[in-house]
């Protein structure tokens, strides 16, 4: 039982805690010219000159500045530049040695750290550069932090995800609100719509909203000029993905209104609004608070969107994948990632704080409350649902629109054509399969881990400061980026030293790297089917003389059955539409469909790119119908307990 | 031990301690149960009779101490190599297994016949009153049934030893009392060693044949219930059991007690001459008369009925005792006897604490 704990522990450790110190150890990494360990003499032909070192060369020309001495792990300074009069053609003859082994030339791709002289004839020298010494510090961070054009994607950040916060719970408060305290028909249909933008990668609503408000676009005049590219189609592609998560944690927060306070407040006769004051809001106020947040960190960790929509605006999240794909710059990037982090990890430990505080709210006492039809009102909350509809379902709708159109958007014919994957770049249906693949994989085996873990969490006797550090690497992977969860694991598994190497560029890195991303709501899930099992069954089975598999295979595993359908279709859905956490780990073998999305944006396929975000929505949609039947056929036999 | 097999007792606890980081749980507990014994372990929340069953379950294993069964050394075992079946306050009944696979689960993987098995978990069903019942699923019996239906799937192993770990006390008042004389007379008949774990005194009075006093992690007294109710070894004993009155005072010479300048008789009084100690006697000890026929003897005096309190069965009655220092006692009257000298509110009557059932303990040693 410990061994295998052990064994689940090593997995959170190796697959979360040792990428991240690998990156921030990367982001402390500097490289530098050090001039002053490489020397030179020249023979002008009249005999050796005097000895001097690059420093002192460079002193006295200024060929090279601080900013090129500065430099990246690909930097090459050619050796030539410290002798202004440098003629290839002249006899003059060159010598060079480093005086310290980690000063490093290369001539041509010939590797030399050698305190003995190495002679060069002119032509020679041409191809003598020096190479960068490591060192560590916090020189990156000094760089990001005078350079402008990056710092000021901090501001850019919280600016977006403060505004999409603010309008993403208000639009999600009232929606919760409308279906929770009206008695306007419909409900289930709109609850199924507003959970819609679960199914989709996030960047989906970012090329609706090229179709609508682009250059061009359908309903371009209603921007007024201003221009979809930025902060406007970041915040309403933003409001779009983030809108489901804010629904799910309001309306729980209000359904569990206490209906006793709603009669106290009606026989001490307060009006509507004073009732909304003061007994509907503060019930509300930790949902709202937790949904704040949530909504807060999805959007500043987001990288799909700004990359579709956010033109010369530049986000945090972006930045990372500029710097490590456009410039490979992978210190600036391991920089950006951890500023990236700060955000994030703020917003869960608050968030944390305040979900131990909720608990107090709910008692076992609490009278559940039902809404009373109220005509005007039940009217006014379906027009409101109806408006949300209307903003979810168009911008899905201009998706599937723009993936049948021949030619936007002068040839609006319908046809199939953009769904020819393979004629485009981005992997073609190949990196649809694969999508299928990793989601399925993920979906078995990361909710039997997941599950698994959980398991020993809540039921192992003892080893409790085991279980206290597992239970923290467990929240951990909700406070991590998708992004920066990736370039970690490029730290981590690229590094040839590392045993697990083998596993960089194949399906088991993306399977893992998905599952680690995901593993905290799973993990929450698993937690409270299990919570709500006798912490007695154990003991009877021991004492019955039962191995511990037999109750967990006859008892455990079919009690918790729909905590582990809903963690497998959430591992599912969630590997189809993630883009952040592969990004930087896929290969051309192991391609994936949301990742073409975004590839395929960025060529310039924008109708092919819609096409397969709609693909991934259909294929979540049968996802969720399967679960759907499973959990209503199969489970109403292993179920059948539940019902008196 | 084996020569000894049929004199020896069935389990020895042996200086058991068991501590949760700096807190003790039990304090060097020992004590032996015969075979076929009933006994209960008795005492307010957290004094360690809970702490001390899990121990001999196996499930919390003690941080010093041995348990022997059956005269085998099993204080390291885990507990599926020791030889108990278990009952808790929750049930912990399989909710997706049905009635009768909850109860074939530990016959299950013994190799037995399925028909063996089929017999067997009939057998207990009936046994605990719940024959055909087997289909059902454990939300559909109410909650006695479904305590029966725990005890049935701790016996299906015919295990030498029975823990109940609170058993009745999520059920109601009269199912409760149903079913421990229900429990009494399986245990009697089936003859298996039973220990049960509980915290409420008439519970533990009605069914152990001994009882085990607990109180921080120690033992107060082991005895039977006639012995825990008669004869406390302790204050805390006297006064977790049942009810008490009491009153602080010296003892002027053994046998004599001095409370409030009044001198009592109590020839059971260990209080060595000159020291402290508090006396106790019982509601039901304090004999109340007419003024006119008050009987002869030590220990009276004369009192004025405050308060008359209705419970049923007896009348509860608050005395004013002006001869006590006004003393607050409380006493018992059958309704009977109450009615044969016409009580009531106020009346001036004469007390007897009868000078034979005065229990004193010297100060300290409660």
């Amino acid at each position: 039982m410990r061994a295998f704990m052990l064994i689940v522990a090593l997995y959170l450790l190796a697959t979360l805690a040792f990428p991240l110190g690998a990156m921030f150890f990367k982001s402390l990494t500097t490289y530098r010219v050090d001039l002053t360990l490489f020397e030179f003499q020249v023979d002008a032909g009249g005999g050796w000159g005097p000895v001097a070192t690059g420093e002192a060369l460079n002193a006295k020309i200024k060929a090279f500045d601080a900013d090129d001495l500065a430099a990246t792990s690909d930097t090459r300074l050619a050796a030539t530049k410290l002798f202004p009069d440098f003629s290839f053609l002249a006899p003059t003859k060159y010598r060079i040695r480093s005086t310290a082994p980690e000063a490093v030339f290369l001539f041509g791709s010939e590797r030399v750290a050698d305190p003995d002289w190495h002679e060069y004839s002119g032509n020679d020298f041409r191809r003598v550069v020096m190479r960068p010494v490591l060192d560590q510090g916090f020189g990156n961070y000094v760089r990001y932090f005078s350079t402008p054009s990056l710092f000021y994607s901090i501001h850019n950040s919280l600016y977006i995800a403060t505004v999409s916060t603010i309008i993403t719970v208000t639009i999600a408060f009232g929606l919760a609100y409308a279906l929770t305290r009206s008695c306007m028909p419909l409900k289930g249909m709109f609850r199924l719509i507003v959970m819609i933008p679960i199914l989709v990668p996030s960047l989906l609503p970012g090329i609706a909203l090229v179709y609508l408000f682009g250059n061009q676009g359908v309903i371009k005049g209603a921007l007024m000029g201003e221009s979809i590219y930025g902060p406007i189609g970041i915040v309403i592609g933003s409001v779009f993905f983030t809108l489901p998560h804010a629904f799910i944690i309001i309306q729980t927060a209000l359904y569990i209104a206490d209906a006793r306070l709603y009669e106290a407040a009606a026989s001490l006769r307060a009006s509507r609004w004073k009732t909304f004051y003061t007994v509907t809001l503060p019930g509300a106020r930790f949902g709202l608070i937790s949904a704040a947040f949530v909504v807060f960190t999805l959007v500043i960790t987001d990288f799909g969107l700004p990359k579709v929509i956010g033109g010369k605006f530049n986000v945090l999240a972006v930045d990372v994948y500029k710097q490590v794909i456009g410039q490979q710059n992978f210190e600036m990037g391991a920089v950006v990632s951890v500023i990236l982090l700060v955000p994030a990890l703020v917003a869960f430990t608050v968030d944390r704080l305040m979900q131990r505080r909720q608990v107090a709210l709910l008692t076992a006492r609490s009278v559940a409350f039902e809404a009373k039809p109220h005509r005007n009102f039940d009217m006014v909350c379906l027009g409101y649902c109806l408006l949300v509809t209307v903003f979810v379902v168009g911008l899905l709708a201009m998706c599937q629109y723009a993936a049948l159109v021949k030619f936007w958007p002068y040839d609006l014919t319908l046809s199939f054509k953009n769904f020819n994957f393979d004629r485009m770049d981005g992997g073609g249906w190949d990196s649809y399969w694969n999508s299928i693949h990793l989601a399925l994989l993920t979906a078995t085996l990361g909710t039997g881990v997941i599950f698994c873990g959980a398991y020993l969490v809540e039921k192992m006797q003892g080893f409790d400061t085991g279980r206290g550090v597992f239970q923290f690497f467990a929240m951990m992977p909700m406070a991590v980026p998708g992004l920066v969860l990736g370039l970690a694991y490029i730290f981590f598994f690229n590094n040839p030293a590392n045993p697990l190497n083998g596993i960089y560029g194949t399906m088991t890195i993306l399977v893992i790297c998905t599952v680690t991303h995901f593993y905290t709501v799973g993990h929450l899930t698993a937690l409270t089917a299990l919570k709500q099992m006798d912490r007695e069954f154990e003991a009877v089975s021991a004492s019955l003389k039962q191995p511990v598999w037999r109750l967990f295979g006859r008892v455990t595993v079919p009690v918790c059955m729909p905590a582990i359908l809903d963690i497998s279709v959430y591992m599912f859905v969630n590997a189809m539409t993630t883009v952040s956490a592969v990004i930087f780990l896929y290969s051309p073998d192991t391609a994936l469909a949301a990742v073409a999305v975004l590839n395929m944006d960025d060529a310039g396929d924008i109708a092919p790119a819609a096409a397969m975000g709609m693909m991934i929505f259909y294929t979540n949609a049968f996802a969720r119908l399967v679960h759907l039947g499973l959990s209503r056929g199969v489970l109403s036999r292993t179920q059948a307990w539940r019902k008196r | 031990m084996t020569q000894l097999e049929t004199a020896a007792p069935f389990l020895v606890i042996r200086n058991l301690t068991k501590k949760f980081g700096q807190f003790t749980a039990l304090q060097d507990v020992s004590f032996d149960i015969d075979e076929s014994e009933f006994v209960c372990f008795l005492g307010p929340s957290g004094c360690g009779k809970t702490t001390l069953l899990r121990a001999i379950a196996g499930l919390d294993i003690q941080t010093s101490g041995t348990v022997l069964q059956a005269g085998r050394d099993i204080s390291a075992l885990p507990p599926a190599e020791r030889d108990f079946g278990i009952v808790f306050q929750s049930y912990a009944l399989f909710p997706n297994l049905t009635i009768y696979k909850n109860v074939a689960y530990g016959l299950e993987n013994t190799r037995r016949p399925a028909a063996e098995i089929k017999a067997r978990v009939a057998e207990l069903l009936d046994l605990v009153g719940l024959p055909e019942q087997g289909t059902k699923y454990p939300a559909q019996l109410s909650g006695g049934q479904q305590q029966r239906v725990a005890l049935a799937r701790a016996l299906a192993t015919s295990p030498g030893l029975l823990l109940l770990d609170e058993p009745l006390s999520a059920l109601d008042a009269k199912v409760r009392v149903r079913l421990r004389h229900e429990i009494k007379s399986l245990q009697e008949r089936l003859g298996v060693t039973t220990i049960m774990v509980t915290h409420d005194q008439e519970e533990a009075l009605a069914v152990a044949d001994r009882i085990v006093v607990m109180n921080h992690g120690v033992i107060e007294q082991l005895g039977t219930p006639q012995e825990i109710y008669r004869e406390p070894a302790s204050l805390f004993v006297a006064d977790f059991i049942g009810e008490t009155n009491q009153f602080e005072g010296s003892a002027p010479a053994p046998g004599r007690f001095t409370f409030a300048g009044v001198d009592l008789t109590c020839p059971a009084s260990t209080i060595g001459a000159g020291e402290k100690g508090v006396i106790v006697v019982r509601p039901e000890d304090i004999v109340l008369s007419q003024i006119s026929d008050a009987p002869a003897g030590p220990n009276h005096f004369p009192a004025r009925v405050k308060e008359l309190e209705f419970l049923g069965n007896n009348w509860r009655v608050h005395l004013d005792c002006p001869a006590l220092k006004g003393a607050e006692l409380t006493a018992n009257i059958s309704i009977n006897r109450a009615r044969a000298f016409s009580f009531a509110t106020n009346m001036e009557i004469s007390i007897q604490l009868v000078p034979e059932r005065l229990r004193a303990f010297a100060a300290g040693t409660g």
